[in-house]
């Protein structure tokens, strides 16, 4: 489809060009003069999204970069007191934070929990979404109901699920717990036990993550013509067989790309530790990015150095996992 | 997207496969087909059907639970905030007490507006990037692409020190101006993404009629394909509006002071100040959740048709 365009806005501009050549004979033409009068209704529609990128993600990422290589810290940045201006004294350490952050054990730590979470979190809510969007696509009483009530915590604000999910999580008063006392269960630390706290926040992670799976699914089962199922049945294929050769296969390309954000969604995601449990009890649920902003945010002075070069290494690792991501894809021959 | 009116009706119908007459169509033809369908895969024993019910009525118990307990409290006396009990006195005194007694409607205000702007800038800046990398193909569109989708996995860690650098330069630091170019870093790739998703799904054939009646690319983009992408657009509009309003981090790390602070870094006061005043934080959470969630369930099924469109065609 992109090529019809092409071939047309080449015609276009090509007019456009010859026009331009007989008002300025005998002027050489270069090769980017050429692609300029092909491409520029193109180059002028996405230069603002370019220029916004390259002023406002561009540059501060440059600079993040930059700063993982200094001994940045609250102290020495430039900053202004009042009137004063004071300017900056930090120093170029080359990759010492690197160093440090690769030979310490925090670092290696994190990324372990982290990948438990990413991968729980992602495993679980994929099945669980799975399960779903397969109940939802039968024909059954009240289905459009069902579906409402299920999509609803996609609906609310995240910060606002996840205080909502405090609430009921809290020791002495909360829902959980006085449920659980009334069947003569003893309190449980849902927050205050590091096995506990690892445990509730997977649980509202998925709770938060499995509706948009479950639609993002449910849109790929619908696409699956109902005629391979009646031509399996036919044969005498088993509803077992028939979710794995009919339905699994025609869920790739999607299930391909949900699983692929979601996994970085949840690498990233920063809200639901952050108001939890901010990392605790101790260190325990504390992932990647949410460290990262305790470097800068939380500890004084704040350690701007070393939370860059965490957040540049963040950003390598994801890069890494995308990377390998599609070239197994590719492997398997799904075009990505 | 039957909820699109009538427009140039041609095209819609053409590109837009589930307009009404055809759906209603499709309805009548599987009601036809049903007596024989249901003796096939669809006829279940009642305890499979049992089954299905009791673990779909389960998660739906799940799902809503939180949401309505947080709804049932904010009615109860804060007193009471922590009993079990489903209603024993229902009071609005949470809603006054929020809207009189603290700065939730200053916060609101904020999020508002720097959501608002948010949105309006990203959509205004993204609009035609998404119709170019849609239509077009021109050296560097596989970077720009790229970037795109790069920009969109960054960790909020990567830029957030660096922002804040530069914001704490420039005196932007708790501004809503601060926050809202910041929001712009996220908003900006996505809706562009987004929106090449949308333009996606219109036919090729009305970029050709508008070329032969003799329309520039940009005014086959302006006159024809904007206005039928109004449905596509008012949704990465709600999306990235929806993001804007509950992102956490910056917000929590720029602003400071009741002035200034958006809902999601407001909300976190009444937790963590001496403990938890659960009466004012679900009342508030109610007033943040209801409005957002009741948009949210009209525009849901294209906010999926849109992603994973542009996802998966990209």
């Amino acid at each position: 489809m992109a090529v019809d365009t092409s071939s047309q806005s080449v015609a276009k501009a090509a007019g456009d060009s010859a026009r331009g050549r007989s008002r300025r004979p005998g002027k050489p033409e270069g090769k980017v003069r050429r692609s300029l009068s092909t491409h520029w209704y193109a180059w002028a529609m996405v230069a603002p999204v370019t220029i916004v990128i390259a002023v406002i993600i561009g540059y501060p990422l440059l600079r993040g970069i930059y700063l993982s290589l200094t001994d940045a810290n609250e102290r020495n940045v430039a900053r202004s007191i009042g009137v004063n201006e004071i300017p900056a004294t930090y120093e170029f350490v080359g990759l010492d934070n690197y160093k440090e952050a690769l030979s310490g054990s925090q670092f290696f730590e994190t990324l372990g929990w982290t990948l438990v979470w990413t991968v729980s979190c992602v495993a679980v809510t994929f099945v669980l979404g799975l399960a779903l969007a397969n109940m939802l696509n039968r024909r059954i009483a009240g289905r459009s109901f069902y579906r409402m009530f299920l999509i609803l915590p996609w609906a609310v604000p995240g910060f606002v699920s996840v205080f909502a999910w405090r609430f009921l999580y809290n020791e002495n008063n909360g829902l959980l717990n006085q449920m659980l006392g009334g069947v003569g269960i003893d309190a449980v630390p849902w927050l205050n036990d590091p096995t506990w706290a690892k445990f509730s926040v997977i649980a509202v992670n998925v709770w938060l993550g499995i509706p948009f799976m479950m639609v993002a699914l449910l849109g790929g089962l619908q696409s699956i013509p109902g005629e391979l199922y009646e031509a399996a049945e036919m044969d005498g294929a088993g509803p077992w067989q028939r979710f794995r050769n009919i339905t699994m296969p025609g869920l790739r390309s999607v299930s391909t790309t949900v699983i692929l954000l979601s996994t970085i969604w949840t690498f990233n995601m920063f809200p639901v530790i952050f108001l939890l449990t901010r990392g605790g009890p101790g260190e325990a649920t504390q992932i990647l990015v949410t460290q990262a902003y305790k470097f800068s945010f939380e500890i004084s002075p704040r350690d701007f150095a070393q939370s860059s070069t965490w957040g540049v290494l963040i950003l390598v690792l994801l890069m890494l996992f995308a990377a390998v991501y599609r070239r197994v894809l590719r492997k398997q021959g799904e075009v990505w | 997207m039957g909820c699109a009116d009538p427009g140039p009706p041609d095209a819609l119908r053409r590109g837009l496969p589930a307009s009404p007459p055809q759906a209603g169509r499709s309805l009548v033809t599987t009601a036809l087909q049903s007596p024989r369908r249901g003796r096939g895969r669809n006829h279940r024993s009642p305890l499979a059907s049992f089954g299905l019910h009791a673990t779909l009525l389960v998660a739906s118990v799940i799902a809503v639970f939180p949401v309505l307990w947080v709804l049932l409290t904010s009615l109860k006396p804060a007193k009471y905030a922590t009993t079990t009990d489903f209603v024993r006195e229902t009071t609005l005194e949470n809603y006054t007490g929020l809207l009189e007694d603290t700065p939730f409607l200053t916060w609101f205000g904020n999020s508002l507006l720097v959501a608002g702007l948010t949105t309006v800038l990203g959509v205004f800046v993204a609009a035609t990037t998404g119709y170019a990398v849609s239509r077009f193909r021109f050296p560097g569109k596989r970077g720009l692409m790229w970037t795109l989708l790069i920009t969109q996995m960054f960790p909020v860690a990567v830029l957030i020190v660096p922002i804040y650098n530069i914001m704490a330069s420039m005196g932007l630091l708790n501004e809503p101006a601060g926050l809202v170019i910041t929001y712009l870093t996220i908003a900006v790739p996505f809706c562009a993404w987004m929106m090449k998703g949308f333009f996606d799904t219109i036919p090729m054939e009305i970029d050709e009629s508008g070329q032969v009646d003799g329309l520039t690319p940009f005014g086959t983009f302006w006159r024809l394909i904007l206005p039928l992408a109004k449905p596509g657009i008012a949704v990465t509009a709600f999306y990235s509006f929806i993001t804007a309003w509950g992102e956490v981090a910056y917000a929590s790390a720029f602003m400071v002071g009741d002035e200034n602070m958006t809902l999601a870094g407001g909300l976190q006061k009444f937790v963590n100040q001496y403990g938890a005043q659960w009466g004012p934080m679900t009342a508030a959470s109610v007033l943040i959740a209801i409005p957002a969630a009741i948009v949210f369930l009209f525009a849901q099924r294209h906010l999926v048709t849109g992603m994973s469109a542009g996802a998966v065609k990209g």
